[in-house]
């Protein structure tokens, strides 16, 4: 079995290696075909594992593949944890990236990058199987750093752009603060259970919550919800919660493949990922919880706001992650674990297919991606039309749809929740609810509805896409459409994550949801009795209100709320704050330091001064050396005598 | 009858005029080797006197040994002088300050 | 015993008076003079001191070679005599400080503390049938051998080098040639001619 699991991991390294530095020898269509191919055998392999597991009941696998270095009893090592919950997420992975690889040969066809790409991709698709497959926090930390290194190489991929080197370059500082948030809780791990390997730190998880942490001698903290804050900072920094999420918008600037693979289906649920798989930690504390729990429900309802105003189709799409993300991250909050994961997955499909149908949309209007300047595409576009409102309507949650079953659960979990912070966390999810209608069909009706108003040359060109474009669109257009039907029973309420995933009986919510749980259709007549069903429709009616029927009202709207309008335009001050106060501060204080210390201190007083003081010293000392015999016979001769005196007197 | 104090005393003396020689004469470097001379006549009557004193030829040995270099290093010496005569034109002391730092 | 003493001191006076000259006259020449009146009255005293040889070969080297060495090159030299002697005051209160406080030092250790003691001994007489000279001989040929063949280098080494560093090469001076001289065959100085001969005009 040991095999099968390398194969999945190595053979998009291998493809990425092989497109990568052989690129120029294997040619484009080489490149394509040997990541497609890689990646193929992942997800069929993975696939496999996951039917092994689920419907024959096979065991999984946790054990080392390779020991690399073993330091004082702390082994660091390969290996592979193969439970519900990694086989899930590897399957999720591999699915949206063999969907995002058979994109990018229709999107990036004119690229000059395009090998560079596929190896990008590949290499991307390697370091995230490897996070979610990892047994111990060191491979994770491996995982969580090549996904970080990739993401910043592919959102800076079009270099010679400014705004790319600058987009690429902020979402690494920023995925920086939060991994040293990260490393900060593997090191407080390591130090309180003495081991990476999860099994061994999950059995010593009640010797953590018995340890304090000493701050002063007065002041302590509880020590496992020290170590599970610092772990959810890496989380903040990977999934794009508040105050870390700055850099995900900004990393639309990468081409939209990645926007698909990284910042919305995967890489930025690593995050999720990560605290769900730490559930035996976190449900220690509830303090920790708590955090989570505000943290998510706050970025979930503030950041799909500000897709309100957003006038870039893939920014859009890019809040409304991070509006998502932060349902998760609540329901992490809530102890609802399985259900983050469930929308963790529908999300990962409709969130694809979205983006990838933005992509769609985009070539077709010559990479303009600006909303104001499309409209009533729907005729030109049929198939990209038809996906992006199944991806639409599982965004919002319609029911019946994937990401109805996954959100509704989430929401009402939350509710559930006794924790600290839960009833505001409640009132942000479900009005997230309408908010997330709302952005979503406003951004669905003013780029396929209404009147057209692209340019005149744009319009001639304007043709439906490619196969290899619509092919993944269909693809991923079918689970985020159904998934939910199916997965809903046993991800949620049955025993699926048994064993993955550890829940606290007080803070159990979806075991006590599951006795008013009797299957898909009556949840599904459920929730019509439910606040959030309500909500969406409410949304998607004010949508189609305010920017289908009657334009004027959003812009009447727009002066009547002015301020709110500028905070939202300004993103609340995020960027402005971490711009000039943080980035500047941080660069006045460096140019300060540099100048009194580099340049004055080590410079000009070390180094320049020790040179100058020799010379003086010097420029001193050489006027004994007068060349007069005389003086010389006389030193010697004054040695002499004192040296005389002083053998003769010295007693 | 002589005395090793006596003896010793007069050495002494011939050293110390030796060294304010070196000091007074500042001119001419033909009488700074005079005084170099003094000063191991002076260090030769030790020997000797010593010699005298302790029932030792070993000290005479030395005083030999010190006048066979003595005779060398004046020859050196003067053949230096003669050379730098004939550069400078000059046996001046005060102007010879090439090594000056 | 009382002459030898008072012979002593008359010696070691003119020898003390003629080092001050040494280092005050105003002429080198007189320098060089007063110094081999010095070494004459240090001859002297080492003779009684029972260092007959030494004495002898201090007069024999010193005054007979070096001394002669040191005068004529003080005469070759064209030495400007009023120049030499300019600024001479100037120093004497340093050479006195310096020469008074060895000259006290030395007086502290020989006539204050005798040497520990040892300058009250007295010399021990000299055995019967006892040769300076040979004693001398005895030991500078037999334990010291090597040290005076080193010597010699020495001296040979001293020599040369005074040559080599004196040695001139002047342009226009007509070396004699020897070996050429010797070499030399009819046929390279005397050429033959034949030639009409001229009727007298």
């Amino acid at each position: 079995m040991e095999s099968i699991y390398l194969t999945i991991v190595l053979a998009p390294l291998v493809a990425a290696i092989l497109a990568g530095i052989g690129g120029r020898a294997i040619g484009r269509v080489g490149a394509q075909s040997v990541t497609i191919l890689g990646v193929a055998i992942s997800f069929v392999l993975s696939a496999l594992v996951l039917k092994r597991m689920v419907l024959d009941g096979a065991p999984g696998f946790d054990g080392p593949v390779y020991t690399w270095l073993v330091s004082d009893g702390v082994t660091m090592q390969v290996g592979f944890l193969i439970d519900h919950l990694s086989a899930l997420m590897m399957v999720v992975v591999t699915f949206v990236s063999l969907m995002v690889h058979i994109y990018t040969i229709g999107y990036m066809r004119d690229d000059p990058g395009y090998q560079r790409f596929f190896s990008y991709i590949s290499l991307f698709t390697f370091s995230m199987l490897m996070l979610v497959m990892a047994n111990n926090f060191m491979q994770l930390f491996f995982g969580w750093e090549a996904v970080g290194v990739v993401s910043y190489l592919l959102i800076g991929f079009w270099y010679t752009r400014p705004s790319a080197n600058f987009a690429s370059m902020k979402a690494f500082l920023v995925n920086r603060v939060g991994d040293f948030g990260f490393v900060l809780g593997i090191a407080s791990v390591l130090y309180y259970s003495g081991s990476l390997d999860y099994a061994t730190v999950f059995a010593h998880a009640h010797a953590i919550a018995a340890a304090r942490v000493q701050i002063t001698p007065t002041i302590s903290w509880s020590a496992i919800s020290f170590t599970c804050i610092c772990l959810f900072v890496g989380a903040m920094g990977k999934s794009a919660q508040m105050p870390l999420h700055v850099w995900l918008p900004d990393s639309m600037e990468g081409p939209t493949p990645i926007s698909a693979l990284i910042h919305a289906a995967t890489m930025v649920t690593a995050g999720i990922f990560m605290v769900a798989r730490m559930s035996p930690l976190f449900e220690l504390s509830n303090t920790a919880l708590s955090t989570v729990l505000v943290i998510g429900a706050t970025t979930s309802f503030f950041m799909g706001l500000l897709g309100v105003v957003a006038n870039d189709i893939k920014r859009v799409i890019a809040y409304s992650t991070l509006s998502q993300l932060g349902y998760m991250t609540a329901a992490l909050g809530a102890s609802a674990y399985a259900s983050a994961i469930f929308h963790l997955m529908t999300h990962a499909f409709f969130k694809a297919l979205l983006f990838l149908a933005a992509g769609s949309v985009i070539i077709a209007m010559h990479h303009e991606q600006d909303m104001r300047k499309m409209g009533g595409l729907r005729k030109y576009l049929p198939i990209t039309y038809w996906t992006f409102l199944i991806g639409s309507l599982a965004l919002i949650g319609f029911p019946g749809t994937a990401g109805f079953f996954s959100k509704d659960a989430l929401i009402e979990a939350v509710g559930r929740s006794q924790l600290p912070g839960a009833t505001y966390a409640y009132v942000c999810v479900t009005a997230g609810a309408f908010v997330t209608a709302l952005y979503t069909f406003r951004m669905f009706f003013m780029t396929f509805h209404g009147e057209e108003r692209m340019d005149h040359h744009t319009r001639e060109h304007l043709h439906e896409s490619p196969w290899v474009v619509t092919l993944p669109l269909v693809l991923l257009a079918i689970p985020s459409a159904l998934a939910g039907w199916f997965a809903i029973r046993p991800l949620l309420f049955g025993d699926f994550f048994a064993g993955a995933i550890r829940v606290a009986p007080t803070h159990d919510v979806l075991g006590a949801m599951a006795a008013d749980f009797h299957g898909p259709a009556s949840f599904l007549l459920g929730a019509f009795a439910g606040v959030p069903v309500w909500l969406a429709a409410a949304g998607v009616v004010c949508a189609w209100l305010f920017y289908l029927k009657r334009p004027q009202l959003a812009d009447a709207a727009q002066r009547r709320f002015h301020g709110l309008y500028r905070i939202l335009v300004a993103k609340y001050g995020f960027d402005w704050f971490y711009e000039n106060v943080l980035a500047a501060g941080a660069r006045r204080l460096g140019g300060g330091l540099w100048r009194f210390g580099d340049q004055d201190l080590i410079d000009g007083v070390m180094v320049d001064g020790s040179a100058r003081t020799v010379g003086w010293f010097s420029s001193v000392i050489r006027t004994v050396q007068s060349g007069y015999l005389y003086h010389y016979a006389f030193a010697m001769i004054l040695g002499l005598a004192s040296l005389l005196m002083w053998l003769l007197w010295r007693t | 009858m002589i005395t090793l104090t006596e003896v010793l005393t007069l050495s002494g003396l011939l050293f110390s005029i030796a060294v304010a020689g070196v000091f007074l004469n500042r001119k001419n470097v033909i009488l700074l080797l005079m005084c170099i001379e003094l000063m191991l006549l002076a260090v030769n009557f030790n020997f000797v006197a010593f010699s005298r004193f302790l029932g030792d030829i070993n000290g005479q040995i030395f005083v030999f040994f010190i006048l066979t270099v003595a005779a060398a290093e004046a020859a050196i010496g003067l053949a230096i002088l003669v050379v730098l005569f004939r550069e400078r034109r000059s046996i001046d002391v005060e102007d010879l300050d090439s090594l000056q730092g | 015993m009382m002459f030898e003493t008072i012979l002593f001191f008359a010696f070691s006076a003119v020898l003390v008076g003629a080092a001050l000259g040494v280092i005050l006259a105003r002429n080198p020449v007189y320098s060089a003079l007063l110094l081999v009146l010095c070494f004459f009255n240090s001859a002297v005293i080492w003779l009684m001191l029972d260092a007959e040889f030494l004495g002898i070969v201090l007069v024999l080297v010193y005054v007979g070679a070096v001394m002669v060495l040191f005068l004529f090159v003080v005469m070759m030299l064209d030495v400007n005599l009023e120049e030499l002697r300019k600024g001479l005051a100037g120093y004497w209160p340093v050479a006195a400080i310096v020469a008074g406080l060895m000259v006290f030092a030395i007086l502290d250790v020989v006539v204050v503390k005798h040497l520990g003691g040892l300058a009250l001994r007295a010399a021990p007489p000299p055995p019967a049938g006892h040769s300076n000279t040979q004693a001398l001989g005895e030991a500078l040929f037999t334990r010291y051998a090597y040290p005076a063949q080193l010597a010699a280098v020495i001296l040979l080494v001293a020599s040369i080098a005074a040559i080599v560093l004196t040695l001139r090469h002047r342009a226009g001076v007509k070396p004699q040639n020897v070996g050429e001289q010797v070499r030399v065959s009819a046929k390279d100085r005397v050429r033959l001619v034949k030639m009409a001969s001229e009727k007298r005009p």
